[in-house]
């Protein structure tokens, strides 16, 4: 059968592809994250925090590479960055006063800052996770900050990745730190009764950073940031920060589980290539094995989550041999617990794929037929194509290949489109 | 921070909306102010009695019936609170009975 039904909807790139920017960079992209949460921390103030990072990182590569990396560069990085910032509150007393106002009221609805441990220092990205993924901002604003704020891209860089002007996404996260400062959005961690509330928010822009990655089309854009590694990387920030939520252990077994067929996914003309004519040899075991693992921790102790659910479904693809000998069985009742949690068409769509490699094409196109009448399936693209590889399977080539033609229309990417006339010349040779 | 809670309900009383009770708007205008976050609040008199003002370039006065559109939600009262970020806000804008028949919208005061 075509793709697996947990997989974002089109194909990942072929290979990873190396960072933008120059590799010292990348190497304070993580420690840039955890500097300018802490500075966020400590001044309650966005802009201004963003501002000495980067100060501070330029200073760090002027003076490392003479006088040697300290012993504590992060505690090192941190003393830059706040003298820089005092060095700012003095020059600008306005500035400063409205920033000691907004402090006072910080530390009466949070309490006062922790102390790090040995002078180094405390990692505070997890109020920032919050605070980027608010609901209060635009879907598309929280994902830009947190690929700025917490991933460590530059706004060119965050630009390139939705493939917009550096102009219209530089105003977009003005914007959305506007809203931030202006509305007082807090830098806070949410008390573990908001958790259930705040948490899926935080899951849905990583989610959505990958699922963008898988969205790339290849060729022209292989210079692109790899989304989906950036994606992964921030969940694993967010596991080791929240290790007792199982969701987030369910989502990063999901990413893992899905990137480790990424080389096996592209043909050599850079062709999307299916699940069940993907080469399972060029999978990537040692991955598979970490969601695997994943997968137990995200379904154990506890009712079962979105995520955890959806990563068991695709550890099942990745250690089946084929599609012949995969566990549609398992596959279709885990779909069944996953329409429980959230009863969408989408979800009961791929369900009825499942159905059709678990008990035949038929069962399989009765189901998709009930789902004629839903709106959201309506002009959806896996909808038309999964009719059209059911009707094919079935002999009915003219309906499939009108189904195909419909799929066509709709299809996204290159590689899909690519994919979709192949069957179709298929379907017209047959018919 | 001041934040008004800006306080809309549906234009046309649906027979399923959930409409508050006067014990309700009683019971949350009481917790407002015993929370020590009560800057201002009032509701208002039904929007058939709202009349608009409009000026021309030269001076001369416009008065009408309002309203003048068809709107889906109407503005029916508000509160000033002061609470110290938005997280609390929303959730009082959450308490707030019009936010089950209605929406509550959350502005932040501007500070000059």
């Amino acid at each position: 059968m075509d793709r697996p039904a947990t997989d974002p909807p089109t194909d990942p790139r072929a290979e990873p592809v190396a960072a933008a920017g120059s590799s010292v960079e990348a190497v304070f992209r993580e420690e840039r994250g955890r500097l300018l949460a802490a500075l966020v921390r400590r001044f309650g103030d966005l802009d201004l925090a963003e501002e000495v990072t980067s100060e501070a990182i330029e200073a760090a590569l002027v003076h490392w590479p003479v006088s040697g990396v300290p012993p504590k560069p992060g505690a090192w990085l941190m003393t830059t960055a706040r003298r820089r910032a005092v060095d700012r509150l003095r020059r600008d007393r306005a500035y400063a006063a409205r920033l000691a106002l907004l402090q006072v009221e910080a530390d009466r609805a949070a309490g006062a800052p922790p102390a790090g441990p040995d002078g180094e220092l405390p990692d505070e990205r997890l109020q920032l996770f919050f605070t980027c993924a608010h609901p209060a901002l635009p879907a598309e604003d929280r994902v830009a900050l947190t690929l700025r704020c917490l991933a460590g891209l530059t706004t060119p860089e965050v630009a390139r990745t939705f493939l917009l002007p550096q102009a219209t996404m530089a105003k977009r996260i003005v914007r959305a730190k506007n809203k931030i400062r202006q509305a007082r959005i807090p830098f806070r961690v949410p008390d573990a009764h908001e958790l259930p509330e705040r948490l899926p928010g935080v899951l849905q822009v990583i989610y959505s950073i990958f699922t963008e990655g898988y969205a790339a089309s290849s060729g022209p854009d292989l210079q692109r940031l790899d989304l989906a590694e950036e994606a992964i990387r921030l969940a694993r920030i967010l596991r080791r920060l929240l290790p007792g939520e199982r969701e987030v252990a369910g989502l990063l077994a999901l990413m893992l589980l899905i990137h480790a067929r990424r080389a096996a996914r592209i043909g050599p003309g850079g062709e999307l290539v299916l699940l069940d004519e993907q080469d399972r040899g060029r999978w990537d075991r040692t991955m598979i094995e970490e969601g695997q693992t994943l997968v137990v921790a995200a379904l154990t102790g506890g009712p079962p989550g979105f995520y955890g659910v959806q990563a068991a479904i695709a550890a099942l693809h990745d250690e089946a041999a084929d599609v012949a000998t995969t566990d549609w069985p398992q596959i279709v009742a885990l779909y069944d617990v996953l329409l429980s949690i959230d009863p969408s068409p989408v979800i009961a769509l791929n369900r009825a794929v499942a159905v059709a490699l678990r008990d035949g094409p038929e069962q399989g196109l009765a189901l998709l037929d009930e789902l004629a009448g839903e709106p959201r399936l309506r002009g959806y693209p896996p909808y038309a194509t999964a009719r059209a590889e059911l009707l094919w399977r079935l002999g009915r080539g003219p309906e499939a290949a009108a189904a195909y033609r419909e799929a066509l229309a709709l299809a996204g990417t290159e590689p899909e489109r690519a994919h979709l006339r192949r069957r179709l010349r298929e379907c017209e040779a047959a018919g | 921070m001041k934040y008004m809670l800006l306080i809309n309900s549906p234009a046309e009383e649906t027979p399923e909306c959930d409409q508050p009770s006067f014990e309700e708007w009683v019971a949350y205008d009481k917790a407002v102010r015993e929370a020590g976050v009560f800057v201002a609040g009032e509701s208002l008199a039904d929007l058939t009695t709202a009349t608009a003002v409009r000026v021309d370039s030269s001076g001369g006065r416009t008065v009408t019936d309002g309203p003048f559109a068809e709107t889906r939600e109407i503005l029916g009262g508000f509160y000033v609170i002061d609470v110290p970020d938005l997280d609390v806000a929303l959730d009082w804008a959450a308490r707030c009975p019009g936010a089950r028949a209605g929406s509550v919208v959350v502005r932040p005061v501007a500070e000059f």
